[in-house]
């Protein structure tokens, strides 16, 4: 038996690298080239019970444990941040199974976990963006029956999602989702995104980088390879809009990154800032990525 | 009665199983995402003869107890299927479209692609990956690929028999269904997914 | 600044987890509670915690019990989160229960049955009085009469007359190699096998819920507890060099054959129909809500009409993990920041535009 404690900040002896056994990891990634192959589709795979919580990112840390090596840098982000608690969670773990290097550096990082945004920095080829996914099927609102969610992406039959949109459009007078909002990959497959927000849904498109997503509660993987279309779903009369919150980061004066709402008191003040830590923080600290404007909190 | 393989002269497999495999299992994945680059697996693994380096390496890398594999007559002989059930566990199929990996070492003679299994409507996924052992990625009439995973085309010149090109449209057209292949020679290897549309 | 309210992620979880283990020990100036204790004196707790994470060994539940301050469900997740790090050895035959070494075993449907009724242990005529002499610990330990007779060795089904006269439907036999949930997703439509085995992961209070409501009315469930018995069975496999079956353990099972109403296949005689429910250790409530539920989810194969909650395999099957079900339903309390904001970006908007069309139309 094992005799470790995995309350004690140490790489953990006992165990595989990074914990999955070797026949598990084969079966994922026998998952991930089939995913590769037909981008968008979602492979049913036989996921496993991992150490967190199911909603927590078990199909991405068992995606990034089938295909973490000790040559690798790794990075999590949960919101865009490195330092958020589940992300640092996900990063201890993979330090204490694998001892691997991690980073929060977008670009020194060989793969990136992430949870519900892409990060500002472009992605180069062969780095591999890894989202956790909560709900990998974007029909489900419409259709709660596997059995015939599977149909329709076996024929190509998104009219009712076109149509759920449309009714949207109806009553709102646009589209009323502003994170999650689903694509078409490669021509032929209706995907989620997972809950980014649709700001980043055009970083999804023609990446050099190869994105893979791991939802584990629901036991599918799915890919898109790089240089691949993804094209979100929209309305000749309606084109889909990648909004972003209006103004500029507090902290390093972006006005093109996404930015997080912060409320500095109770009286109404707030402040935006670079949900992305690391973009931020290489721009304040005048590495690339543009100039960083003189800027002060608002407050 | 089955005459037990003679285990003691078996070739051995990888020095380090869990990390060997993770570095071709990564190239193997980079060769798939971005189709059509020649890419280096399986370094000194010598499987038994005449499996290539990088088809050993494939096998040892995906295969095992829960994928059926197809091999072609060229394969069958004395060592490699005792090889593979050995180091992989994975059971030896008669019938070309039963496999979920299928290893063909005479490219010449390989069976049409067709004959394999393309996967359902409702599972495309559950299809047939070839692994076809050819004599030059390099020296074979140039063909112009696109499709997901190449920024504009690329130009392999992978050896292939001459009605390959057509079963492959046949290939394409079924999509997404549809089997995939890793050509390999040597320690190195091409992989073609089903979504890459090839001129000849 | 307001940045630096959610840095220092890793170290708040490393605190975090020093309070918890803090928390888990309690007052020190009580003794520590030892595996041993929880093992034999927690005994149904720890049955279930076997049972709901699929591993069988009584002294990782206890340390699961004890790990989690007594919370099942998150001992239940420590137990399949180990469970995934052990390599597969061997497939078991399929367990005999007609040779249990039975500790208990009713029917309700039979007065007296082959092998007798016999009661055990059973909470089931206690009178739920507190018993306020357990609130200390006793001098001298309780010790039961056993039986100068012992029981038979082989104890048949009690249902098996049943059988015989044809007046309820045969046990579907298969010799093909069951699914196996924990290495494949679930596939749907799903055979009895996959619900089985969902079944007997599935938590308790849900299947509980829906076993109720299957009686209850929502469903056409009409049972009868044909028959339940709990008790030890060996475990046997046929390793390939062997080619013959060896006895490696015995474990404690509880199983519950429950005959449910008539079947009139067009082509045949009515028949009584059977609902199946089995898990480890000792848990009644639960192989008799499993055996409900199967039974209820077997309505299309006869021709009923699917229109309740505990019919649809689709439903039940999706739901019935606790592992599965607390970590979605918990997770909503993870920083949704991203898409909360971008929500209420939208609805600023959609406001903002519906005040300013409301403003051009003239007011009634």
């Amino acid at each position: 038996m094992n005799r470790i404690s995995p309350s004690k900040p140490v790489v953990w002896t006992g165990y595989n690298f990074a914990y999955l056994d070797e026949q598990t990891k084969r079966m994922v990634r026998r998952a991930l080239l089939k995913a590769l192959a037909i981008p968008g589709y979602q492979v049913a795979f036989g996921g496993r019970e991992m150490p967190l919580a199911y909603g927590w990112g078990t199909g991405a840390i068992q995606v990034t444990a089938s295909i973490i090596g000790p040559r690798d840098r790794l990075k999590v982000i949960d919101q865009g941040s490195d330092d958020a608690t589940n992300a640092a969670s996900i990063r201890r773990f993979f330090r204490s199974v694998t001892g691997v290097e991690t980073t929060a550096s977008a670009l020194d990082a060989t793969i990136v976990q992430t949870r519900h945004r892409i990060p500002e920095t472009p992605l180069r080829e062969n780095q591999v963006l890894v989202y956790q996914v909560p709900s990998p099927e974007p029909l489900r609102k419409i259709e709660p029956r596997e059995s015939e969610t599977r149909k329709m992406h076996a024929y190509a039959e998104y009219g009712p999602m076109l149509l759920t949109l449309y009714e949207d459009i109806a009553r709102y007078g646009r589209v009323a989702s502003a994170y999650n909002c689903p694509v078409i990959v490669n021509e032929r497959y209706l995907a989620s995104p997972s809950p980014i927000p649709k700001f980043d849904n055009p970083k999804l498109s023609h990446s050099p980088a190869i994105q893979l997503f791991g939802a584990g509660r629901e036991k599918r993987i799915y890919a898109i390879p790089p240089y691949t279309s993804v094209r979100s779903l929209d309305f000749e009369d309606f084109p889909f809009e990648p909004s972003r919150p209006d103004g500029r980061c507090s902290l390093c004066g972006s006005e093109t990154s996404y930015l997080e709402e912060v409320i500095m008191d109770d009286v109404g003040g707030r402040m935006f800032v670079c949900s992305d830590t690391d973009y931020c923080r290489r721009r304040r600290e005048g590495k690339g990525e543009g100039p960083v404007r003189a800027a002060r909190a608002k407050a | 009665m089955t005459s037990i393989p003679d285990y003691a002269h078996l070739k051995s497999g990888f020095a380090d199983p869990v990390l060997d495999s993770q570095g071709v299992f990564r190239t193997i994945m980079s060769a798939i995402a971005y189709p059509g680059r020649i890419v280096t697996i399986g370094g000194s693994v010598r499987g038994p003869s005449p499996l290539s380096t990088a088809t050993t390496a494939f096998c040892l890398t995906l295969a095992d107890g829960e994928t059926p594999i197809w091999l072609d007559a060229g394969a069958r002989n004395a060592e490699i299927p005792a090889y593979l059930r050995f180091h992989c566990g994975a059971p030896i199929v008669d019938d070309p479209g039963g496999a979920q990996f299928a290893i063909v070492v005479d490219a010449a003679a390989a069976p049409r692609l067709h004959l394999f299994d393309a996967g359902e409507d409702e599972y495309p996924d559950r299809s047939a990956t070839v692994c076809l052992q050819v004599a030059s990625l390099t020296d074979g009439a140039e063909t112009r690929w696109s499709g997901p995973g190449i920024e504009h085309a690329i130009f392999p010149r992978v050896t292939v028999p001459d009605w390959f090109w057509s079963d492959w449209i046949a290939n394409a057209a079924a999509y997404p269904k549809g089997i995939d292949v890793v050509f390999t020679c040597g320690d190195a290897a091409i992989a073609l997914p089903r979504t890459v549309k090839v001129e000849a | 600044m307001a940045h630096v309210a959610i840095n220092g992620g890793e170290e708040a979880i490393l605190k975090s987890q020093t309070l918890v283990a803090e928390q888990r020990r309690g007052d020190v100036a009580v003794p520590e509670i030892t595996l041993a204790q929880i093992a034999s004196q927690l005994g149904l707790a720890v049955d279930r915690v076997m049972s709901e994470g699929s591993l069988y060994d009584r002294d990782l539940a206890a340390l699961a019990l004890k790990q989690a301050q007594g919370d099942a469900l998150e001992a239940i997740f420590l137990l399949r989160a180990y469970r995934t790090t052990l390599p597969r050895i061997a497939a078991s035959e399929p367990i005999d229960t007609s040779t249990m070494t039975v500790r208990r075993r009713v029917s309700a449907t039979f007065k007296d049955v082959p092998g007798g009724q016999v009661l055990g242990a059973t909470y089931d005529y206690t009178h739920r009085l507190l018993d306020f002499a357990l609130s200390e610990t006793a001098d001298d330990a309780p010790r039961a009469d056993v039986s100068a007779e012992p029981l038979d060795a082989r104890m048949p089904s009690a249902l098996d007359p049943l059988v015989s006269d044809g007046l309820i439907e045969e046990e579907i036999r298969s010799d093909a190699e069951a699914y196996d949930l924990t290495r494949e997703p679930l596939c749907l439509p799903a055979g009895r096998d996959q619900r089985l085995q969902n079944l007997a992961r599935g938590d308790e209070g849900f299947l509980l819920g829906l076993a109720y409501s299957s009686a209850r009315g929502y469903g056409s469930v009409h049972p009868f507890v044909g028959e339940l018995r709990a008790g030890e069975v060996t475990i046997q496999i046929t390793p390939e060099e062997l080619g013959f079956p060896i006895d490696i353990a015995d474990i404690g099972v509880t199983e519950c054959q429950m005959i449910n109403q008539l079947h009139a296949d067009p082509d045949d005689l009515p028949r009584f129909t059977r609902g199946y429910g089995l898990a480890f250790g000792h848990c009644e409530r639960k192989t008799i809500a499993m055996a409900l539920v199967d039974r209820a989810m077997r309505a299309a194969e006869f021709g009923e009409k699917v229109e309740h909650p505990a019919q649809n395999e689709e439903f039940v099957l999706s739901h019935s993990d606790s592992v599965e079900a607390s970590g979605f339903v918990s997770h909503f309390k993870l920083p949704h920041y991203v898409d909360f904001q971008a929500e209420t970006r939208l609805l600023r908007e959609l406001r903002a535009r519906a005040r300013s069309e409301g403003e051009g139309e003239p007011s009634s």
